[in-house]
């Protein structure tokens, strides 16, 4: 293995029987004897099994950010357990070079009757520290954590918030040469979040090659130059992160539909820019959207709303055509209706959410819902994070005063 | 990759994680009396219960057959209770030190034999606290000390090796068949009937060779011996039950690893 590659998975496939194995020697004595009188339920069995993950390969570089995304049930958790050596591969091989944590599930190994301080060097012995060094590190643990009044009380007394904290706390202190993150940051409070990102930024930049699983596609952006996407078990795409984010809306944007009414449905919702119809765009581009209703019977009058979601399912913004000065729609049954919003897409880069919604403002009643319509992915810039690009720019920059008069101030 | 050079694999990344071993234990000790008022008394109580038992069967089997109970006796009983008391522990808890920590087994990787050998060690902690039991029954019988003494560290190192060899199978056992735990309780239960821990194998006569087939009797008598008669072990005896100890002390360890990669997915 080259000096700089820490992790080889080669040609790695896993296969799981579906349901109970044999719990049980009742269950087991009697399959054995079928076994071995060559009664062999071989169709069975084999209906049994599944394919969690299927030859899959890729290798990481020393000091490189990968993500691994996915739907659910695609083995992204198959190939974490893999790589930790929880479980080993059916066929394949996984090759490690250094010394890995894992923040699968924070605070997996703390017991609820030890106290925190009991439960540091517990976790921290469990994820591969020595006693010594846990020693030197748990005054760090206990700040960052920022449960030092709370050090010596049970566990099974603190939050789950708590909890969560003095678990990544732990984690983050083991100083990995190769470090897996599984959707642990959405614990804690909005303070802590930042404070793990940020750590998780130090980890990357000390040089640590990190393994960063998320349905948070913007972290996945952020974070990870490079990622892989998994489906059904096998790749589909691998390569720089903003294609595979790509791949992998292309393939799973058109979900979601939920009908309210049999009369009034919304039959299409497209989003396209200029130069074409897809899921990535740039930032400020020009977009249209189109949206179209079909009449099947009865109908009251409505209006279309239009919303947009960012990754965490909070909304950027709505807007509808009652808002942009249109009277409520009113269809015959057979009829079908068109509409285009026209936008400036300024938004940050990310993931966001179409949904259209059929109301009835007079009344506060929702005819039809479709949410996500669309999903797109706007290109990454370097100017702006968060979720709304207001394009900002600097207008004055430079030394106006010493700063030495202001401080003089403050003294008097 | 050949058999040996595995099993020296495994046991280096054992040795690199002795303190997560350690912990493991201290916290299974720290578990077991949490919450409870007797506290530590528990590890000398459930011995004493035993060595009881063992008096009191004694005394009937001496008031029958007319021959007084002796303090050598007594002292005998508590000396092969104690060892008893370990060895049926260490097999209990063993059952269940893997399924008892499922998050452990499936969310984060380390040498699954820790989980055994923890039991094993906390259950030599009690036994070290219970052992403060032969002190009072020595000091009251007034038995003194000879240099036979010196078999007792052997004795017990081979009926710790025996105790771990079938601790790691029954975990693993569990792991995958829970019908093992209520078995190894049943196979205790009625242990204690073909060890002779209530009894001396000579009693028996020439059925006696048959019961020191069971590799824990001749240990259970050879510690009897040094301690309380002051006596050497039977040494062909002893060295079969050392034979029997290593090779369920390898086979343990061999069979445990070879699963291991199974029992996340299995537990």
């Amino acid at each position: 293995m080259a000096v700089d590659i820490v992790l080889k998975v080669e040609n790695v496939s896993k296969r799981f029987s579906r349901g109970e194995m044999h719990d049980s020697l009742r269950d087991f004595i009697p399959s054995l004897f079928a076994r071995l009188t060559g009664r062999a339920r071989a169709s069975s069995t084999a209906r049994k099994e599944f394919w969690a993950l299927q030859d899959v390969s890729f290798e990481l570089n020393r000091g490189e950010a990968f993500g691994i995304i996915g739907a659910n049930g695609a083995g992204k958790s198959t190939i974490l357990k893999l790589i930790t050596g929880i479980m080993q591969p059916t066929t394949g091989r996984i090759e490690l070079n250094g010394r890995l944590s894992a923040l699968i599930e924070v605070g997996a190994g703390f017991h609820p009757d030890l106290t925190g301080r009991e439960n540091i060097y517990l976790n921290g012995t469990i994820l591969g520290m020595r006693r010594a060094e846990i020693d030197r590190k748990f005054d760090a643990i206990v700040e960052f954590s920022g449960l030092a009044d709370f050090i010596d009380t049970p566990v099974k007394r603190y939050s789950t918030g708590m909890y969560a904290r003095l678990g990544f706390s732990v984690a983050a202190h083991v100083d990995p040469d190769i470090l897996i993150v599984d959707e642990v940051l959405s614990v804690g409070d909005i303070v802590f979040q930042n404070r793990c990102l940020e750590k998780m930024n130090d980890i990357i930049r000390s040089g640590a090659t990190v393994i960063f699983v998320s349905h948070n596609l913007r972290a996945i952006a952020e974070l990870c130059p490079r990622s892989i996407l998994l489906e059904h078990g096998k790749v589909s795409a691998i390569g720089p992160s903003q294609d595979v984010l790509k791949t992998y809306l292309e393939s799973s944007g058109q979900e979601g539909r939920r009908a309210r009414s049999k009369d009034l449905i919304i039959a299409a919702v497209k989003v396209r820019g200029s130069h074409s119809e897809g899921v990535a765009f740039n930032s400020g581009e020009k977009v249209w959207v189109d949206v179209e209703v079909e009449c099947a019977g009865e109908s009251e009058p409505f209006s279309i709303v239009l919303f947009v979601n960012d990754d965490r399912q909070y909304e950027a913004f709505h807007t509808s055509t009652e808002y942009l000065g249109y009277s409520p729609i009113s269809m015959k049954p057979g009829e079908r209706f068109a509409c285009t919003f026209e936008m400036d897409l300024n938004l940050a880069g990310g993931t966001f959410y179409f949904g259209v919604l059929l109301y009835r403002f007079n009344v506060e009643k929702i005819v039809d819902r479709v949410f996500p319509a669309a999903t797109i992915f706007v290109n990454t810039l370097s100017e702006v994070r968060g979720v709304v690009n207001p394009r900002p720019a600097i207008t004055a920059f430079g030394r106006v005063a010493d700063i030495e008069p202001a401080k003089e101030a403050i003294k008097q | 990759m050949n058999n040996s050079s595995k099993m020296r694999e495994a046991l280096q990344a054992l040795v690199a994680r002795r303190d997560l071993l350690y912990m493991i234990a201290w916290r299974e000790i720290k578990i077991r009396y949490k919450q409870s008022v007797m506290g530590f008394m528990w590890a000398i109580l459930l011995p004493a219960v035993i060595v009881t038992a063992g008096i009191i069967v004694r005394y009937g089997m001496s008031a029958l057959s007319g021959k007084p109970i002796s303090g050598q006796e007594i002292a005998g009983i508590t000396v092969k209770g104690l060892v008893w008391a370990f060895f049926a522990g260490s097999l209990r808890f063993s059952s269940t030190s893997l399924i008892g920590n499922p998050n452990l087994v499936t969310k984060i990787y380390m040498p699954r034999e820790i989980f055994p050998l923890a039991t094993i060690l906390s259950q030599l902690l009690d036994f070290g606290v219970a052992s403060s039991l032969v002190v009072v029954v020595f000091a009251v019988t007034r038995l003194g000390a000879s240099w036979q003494l010196l078999w007792v560290p052997v004795l017990l190192l081979i009926t710790v090796a025996l105790a771990t060899g079938w601790a790691l199978l029954i975990s693993a056992a569990c792991l995958f068949f829970r019908d093992v735990k209520y078995l190894v309780e049943v196979v205790i239960t009625f242990a204690i009937f073909v060890t002779p821990v209530f009894y001396d194998v000579e009693m028996f006569k020439k059925w006696a060779n048959l019961l020191l087939l069971n590799p824990l009797a001749p240990l259970i008598e050879g510690l009897e011996k040094c301690i309380v008669y002051g006596t050497a072990p039977d040494l062909p005896w002893v060295a079969y039950s050392c034979v029997v100890a290593l090779v369920s002390l390898v086979g343990g360890f061999y069979f445990f690893k070879r699963w291991e990669p199974a029992f996340a997915e299995s537990i």
